[in-house]
């Protein structure tokens, strides 16, 4: 047997719900297998140990939000060979980029009695507008076993094979009725990068967009059949400023509706 | 075990207890506890955590989103928060739901606290009780106790899955009922599943049971819900066992938020009341009767009777949750029938709805006030670890002074163990752990 090093493997947060990562403790099949080849070298939320960087693959979780992680993502890249960046928070600014489009003195003061307490940026960013990322892997939250063919590629040194087509394509794969067709259910399936698997029409409801745009999406026209489906103007800017509200795609589509 | 307890130091001066990054927890926080001539003089369980602004962003959402806007709080309790603003929403429309889609949503919160109560015992708690720095670790010498912990944590992620479509942030949740119902056939799959990890569950009550527990008791307010006929999960009002019985919106008029500079997660109280505990412990002591038979057996075999005042034998009642979330299970799956329609018509209307149930780490707050179209004026919400705050920080208080003879990394790890008693999740109460012990 050789005697290899095995490549080490650190687990970051920044701003957001942490279920991302839970992704990886939710392996409960592969986490051991997955301890077996790779060493957790830093995963804070399921060790008290840290073994020192440098790392051979951080995946790194959640959104830029303030002055200190606008910093702390830099030492992070420095310390990561390999830097994933794992859900929709780290890859376009999540949920919590909401705040792009108002002004975030009026946020603080709805949740915060004492504003001066809190430090935070006006925008929350993703990962890629600070640092360089080798891999972008997308969803609110991610598919586990999306994460395990991203884990596996890079252990074996090869592309993962992480499609970017649509939601409607896995929803044909899978044989699933068209909701927008067959029921006038208002979908972002067309726009959306694949890789749920489509659940939302399977339960029949609309995709909600939580994948974030696919490649070149034609958004404009979708708002269009939205409208038809007798969703008004604000129901439309409303969908694209979801999960992935400051993906480029959506933020666009969204701000030409609002002129 | 003798790795654990260190040995005695005769007089200790003063001193600083550090955690920067609180571990085994889920989100961002530290302790800082500082020691003066032997008594304690400060302790700040701090989160820092950077706030995301659920409140504010969620005015001028529309009544439909709250459900899937809320679950991104957190990702380890999404349905806690999709179950306390679906019943605020059918408070706020005078909505009834009917009795299978309440039984499934019951099965679904159960499908949750099995799935986060065994991640919290087998992974985050247990190596705090036998040396370990984590779960891989203690699977080293535990393999197969581990490999239980897991197979438990994955049906409740089975049940969260067929449920709601996936185990993080279900879709399958609407205001109402849900998009999509299972057929029986399907659930009495998953029931067949069930009663093995029933056992499974069991085992690990007994297993728990034979740890080591600090001596260390407190006089808690417990607080939870109180339903007449079952153990608490979406209705009911709220009581504790120092006289507080109220109807959920009664809240606020009772329940005060603060802002303190060492936190970004708002700290909770009741108003002219200690530091109040909710959670499986508040839980278990105010609703024992209503436990089922099997989970009073598993309490009798663990040498629990109705009072538990010891914080570190958490994990024993979050064991028997496991024991009794499994049995109800099976018991809602064999009632079941599948309705005719997966939700009731929903017509929203201007007003305020109140929700407040059962998560996993204790009591979710949710408020709304809707305008006629069903549009969000404004939102509260307080989650479980806010509220538990000030508890925890008062546990440090009390079991410091008693512990200082242990050396700094022995007194450390007890502290950390005692915070991890309240499971806190950080991500929800930032609206929260690094850790300091201070002996200048
Ligand atoms: S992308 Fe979604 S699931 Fe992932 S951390 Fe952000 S909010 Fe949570
Ligand atoms: S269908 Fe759309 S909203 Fe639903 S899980 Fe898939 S990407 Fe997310």
């Amino acid at each position: 047997m050789s005697q290899k090093r095995k490549p080490k493997l650190a687990v970051w947060k920044f701003a957001s719900c942490d279920g991302c990562q839970l992704s990886l403790l939710d392996c409960e099949d592969e986490l051991l297998a997955i301890a077996g080849e790779i060493e957790i070298a830093n995963f804070p939320e399921a060790s008290r140990a840290v073994i020192k960087g440098p790392y051979d693959v951080s995946l790194v979780e959640g959104s830029i939000t303030t002055p200190h992680d606008a910093e702390r993502i830099h030492q992070v890249r420095r310390s990561s060979k390999f830097l994933i960046t794992i859900g929709a928070c780290a890859t376009a600014g999540g949920i919590q980029a909401l705040r792009n489009f108002k002004d975030v003195k009026e946020f603080i003061s709805v949740v915060y009695a004492v504003p001066e307490y809190i430090e935070t940026l006006n925008k929350s960013t993703p990962i890629s507008d600070h640092v360089s990322v080798d891999f972008e892997l997308r969803g609110c939250p991610i598919n586990k076993l999306q994460l395990v063919e991203v884990l596996s590629a890079f252990l074996n040194a090869r592309k993962p094979n992480i499609p970017p087509y649509s939601v409607c394509i896995e929803c044909k794969r899978r044989a699933t009725v068209c909701v927008m067709v067959a029921h006038g259910t208002p979908c972002l399936g067309p726009v959306t990068q694949a890789g749920c698997g489509a659940i939302c029409p399977s339960y029949n409801r609309g995709c909600y967009g939580c994948f974030g745009p696919k490649e070149t999406p034609n958004t404009s026209s979708l708002g269009d059949h939205w409208n038809k489906l007798s969703v008004d103007n604000d129901g439309i800017i409303r969908a694209f400023r979801g999960f992935n509200a400051y993906a480029d795609a959506f933020r666009k589509e969204s701000e030409i509706r609002e002129k | 075990m003798q790795m654990l307890f260190g040995r005695r130091v005769k007089y200790v001066k003063s001193k600083t207890i550090k955690v920067n990054y609180l571990s085994r927890v889920e989100g961002e926080g530290s302790l800082y506890i500082k020691i003066k001539e032997n008594s304690v003089t400060d302790v700040k369980f701090k989160i820092f955590e950077p706030p995301r602004f659920f409140e504010a962003f969620l005015r001028g959402r529309s009544f439909d989103e709250a459900p899937d806007i809320t679950s991104r709080i957190c990702g380890i309790c999404p349905v806690a928060y999709q179950m306390s603003s679906v019943h605020a929403m059918e408070n706020a429309f005078g909505i009834k739901i009917n009795e299978q889609i309440r039984a499934l949503r019951r099965l679904l919160y159960c499908g949750e606290w099995i799935e986060s109560h065994a991640l919290h015992v087998y992974m985050l708690h247990a190596p705090d009780f036998l040396g370990y720095d984590d779960a891989i670790q203690l699977a080293k010498d535990y393999p197969d106790i581990v490999q239980q912990g897991l197979q438990l944590k994955k049906i409740g992620n089975e049940i969260v899955t067929l449920l709601g479509g996936r185990e993080i942030h279900p879709i399958n949740v609407r205001v109402g009922g849900f998009y999509k119902v299972p057929a029986k056939r399907q659930l009495l799959e998953l029931a067949e599943k069930l009663k093995k990890t029933r056992d499974t569950a069991f085992q690990t009550v007994k297993w728990v049971s034979t740890f080591t527990f600090p001596d260390f008791e407190e006089d808690y307010e417990f607080v939870s819900i109180s339903h007449p006929d079952e153990y608490p999960f979406n209705e009911g009002d709220l009581i504790s066992n120092k006289g507080l019985n109220i109807s959920i919106d009664k809240y606020e008029n009772l329940f005060v938020e603060e802002h303190v500079s060492h936190s970004n997660a708002l700290h909770s109280y009741l108003k002219g009341h200690d530091p109040y505990l909710v959670g499986p412990l508040a839980r278990y002591n105010l609703n024992y009767d209503k436990l089922s038979p099997l989970a009073h057996e598993a309490a009798k075999i663990a040498g629990l009777t109705k009072g538990c005042f010891n914080p570190f034998k958490s994990i024993i009642v979050r064991s028997i949750e496991l024991v009794y979330a499994c049995d109800e299970s099976i018991r809602i799956i064999e009632n079941y029938e599948m309705p005719d329609k997966p939700a009731v018509d929903v017509h929203p209307r201007a007003g305020i709805g109140y929700g407040c149930t059962e998560a996993p780490r204790g009591i979710l707050y949710h408020r709304y006030n809707i305008d006629d179209n069903g549009m969000i004026l404004n939102a509260k919400i307080v989650p479980p670890t806010s509220q538990n705050q000030k508890r925890i920080e008062k546990d440090l208080w009390n079991f410091v002074p008693g512990h200082l003879n242990l050396e700094n990394d022995k007194l450390t790890w007890h502290c950390e163990q005692l915070v991890r008693n309240y499971d806190p999740c950080i991500s929800c109460a930032t609206h929260f752990l690094k850790f300091e012990i201070d002996r200048s």
